[in-house]
């Protein structure tokens, strides 16, 4: 065994108190990320193909493996 | 084998254009593998000698025609890689098979490797092509119509492990890892209740539980029994039941998990009983609940969640390292996988940066919301299919991978490297180095083989049935003092 491998420690459980906190982080997280998501729905439609419907019903492929 | 264990992936790439009507799939995958000059240049065929998927690992074997296309065909359909991977056509798809690699990591590198090689082959295919020709790649597991092409895993393991103790300890963790593994689908297949949106895109084909099938009939165990290795010492366990993801968060948590279980079922540590009363219709239950919460019934009565019964797996697996040395990565793995079933419990949104299927959906319920569409508006299928999209100026995964909303695991600069370097720890490390040293000379390959043209009458054969050899440790003095592949038989031979 290399010297870079250790013991393995488990983790231990995250405290219950921290809870109403990662809620809140959860919560402005999910703000920051709708913003985001907002600036990218944009770029998608500009690459999105063209004639999605047909596209989409012409993509047929012989199953595989 | 608690740490390190020979992995390779097979990834089974759709492939399409924007005008299909009269498309041959068949033609223009093998137009496509030999489009580009690099990959095209390596003259090797394939040496089927010795391969046989009619070969079941319960014991006995199956009739049918093993694959033995003549010397041109087999040119036109096999490419060998530089990094020691294969690039070919399999019935109407192209394929690209990973280098052998040690570790989960390096497994995420070499599979992105191959789809940035599709991705050149792409291009330069497209440039002898017709704009309305086009190819378009796609890396997913089904057209939306009933038509499903794989990614299936290779893990070496011990011979000696009995195959009912492969299925007893594997079968609860296959049928429900897909909720970190799923790579996310619009709708059902196969005649599976109605869904809006499920976690994988496989679970709706598999209808048995243990077989050799992989193209009907599709097994959550799959028995094919060729390990391309020595046989009395290995077992090459093929699992057919995952999906290609495009996250490299997914891929590494989904073959890193596996692969510590794995070790946990050759060392008999799967003492819990986990066998379900029905897998195949679990893993169907499991796919169709995106809150992760649906309950699948134990043989033994009790009903237990994914998220259960992958924790179940969990503990066994802290136990099992408990006096036993990890690598940190196999700690790393430990970790993720824990932090992971956390956030699953809690809120499976939380993962919208980390997992395929929640990165998917989270993109497709912005967007309906934001246009005020649903699930039935035809771009949602087209999300649905071009989250799958190998460009990277195109596709949606890579789209938002570039505003930095995915979690990444590896960097460009060493997935470049990867398309062009062998890694350097199995015999995936001769093979790549042979064709970059004595690229003409290498006459054809195989994983468990090179062969090699030095002039005489006879192709000369170097046997590689033990992959952890051939290593960059082992041969890369010689392959420096060998200016031609004479003096590198001389050399061995010597």
């Amino acid at each position: 065994m290399s010297e870079q491998e250790r013991k393995v420690k488990r983790p231990k459980e995250s405290p219950k108190g921290d809870e109403a906190q990662a809620t809140a982080a959860v919560t402005e997280k999910g703000k920051e990320l709708k913003e985001r998501m907002d600036e990218v729905i944009d770029e998608i439609d500009e690459v999105l193909e063209e004639n999605s419907e047909e596209f989409v019903r012409n993509y047929v492929q012989r199953g595989g493996e | 084998m608690a740490v390190e264990r020979v992995i390779g992936i097979e990834t089974e790439f759709g492939i399409t254009t924007r005008n299909p009507h009269g498309f041959d799939p068949v033609g223009n995958s093998i137009l496509l593998i030999n489009s580009h000059e690099a990959v095209q240049a390596i003259k090797a065929i394939w040496d089927y000698a010795g391969e046989n998927p009619l070969l079941d690992a319960r014991g006995f074997e199956v009739s049918g025609e093993r694959e033995r296309p003549s010397q041109k065909d087999n040119r036109a359909i096999n490419k060998v890689l530089l990094n020691g991977g294969r690039l070919y056509v399999d019935g109407a798809h192209p394929e690209y098979s990973s280098p052998e690699v040690m570790n989960a990591r390096d497994l995420v590198l070499y599979e992105k490797a191959g789809e940035r090689v599709l991705e050149m082959s792409r291009q330069a295919a497209n440039r002898l092509l017709p704009p309305d020709a086009h190819l378009y790649i796609y890396k997913n597991n089904t057209d939306g119509k009933g038509n499903s092409y794989g990614s299936h895993e290779n893990y070496l393991m011990a011979r000696g492990v009995p195959f009912e103790k492969i299925v007893e300890g594997l079968t609860a963790f296959l049928v429900t890892r897909q909720i970190f593994a799923g790579a996310g689908k619009v709708g059902a297949e196969n005649q599976t209740d109605p869904v809006e949106y499920q976690i994988s895109q496989r679970s709706d084909f598999f209808e048995a539980w243990i077989g050799l099938d992989t193209m009907a009939k599709r097994p959550i165990i799959n028995t094919r029994d060729e390990p391309h290795a020595d046989e009395e010492k290995y077992r090459r366990l093929h699992v057919i039941v995952g999906d290609s993801n495009m996250s490299e968060f997914a891929t590494y948590l989904k073959v890193g998990a596996m692969a510590i279980v794995l070790s946990m079922v050759e060392d008999g540590w799967v003492r819990k009983d986990l066998a379900l009363e029905d897998p195949v219709r679990a893993i169907k239950e499991i796919s169709h609940d995106v809150t992760c919460r649906r309950k699948v019934r134990l043989k033994r009565g009790v009903e237990l969640s994914g998220v259960e019964i992958q924790r179940e797996y969990l503990e066994m697996a802290w136990a099992y390292y408990q006096g036993r040395e990890a690598s940190p990565q196999v700690l790393d793995i430990l970790e993720k996988w824990a932090w992971v079933l956390d956030k699953l419990e809690e809120d499976p949104w939380q993962l919208h940066r980390h997992l395929d299927w929640v990165i998917k959906m989270e993109l497709i319920r912005s967007y309906m919301e934001r246009r005020k569409v649903g699930f039935e508006d035809q771009r949602i299928s087209m999300l649905d299919l071009q989250f799958h999209d190998i460009r990277r100026e195109k596709g949606l995964f890579y789209l938002l991978e570039r505003q930095g909303l995915v979690e990444r695991i590896v960097t460009d600069t060493e997935i470049e490297e990867a398309v062009e370097f062998p890694p350097p720890d199995t015999r995936a490390y001769f093979r790549g180095m042979c064709l970059r040293k004595y690229r003409d000379q290498v006459y054809g390959a195989s994983w468990s083989s090179l062969l090699f043209d030095t002039g005489d009458a006879a192709v000369k054969k170097i046997p590689m049935a033990e992959p952890t050899r051939g290593t960059r440790k082992l041969v890369q003095e010689v392959l420096d003092r060998s200016g031609s592949v004479r003096e590198l038989f001389d050399n061995l031979t010597g």
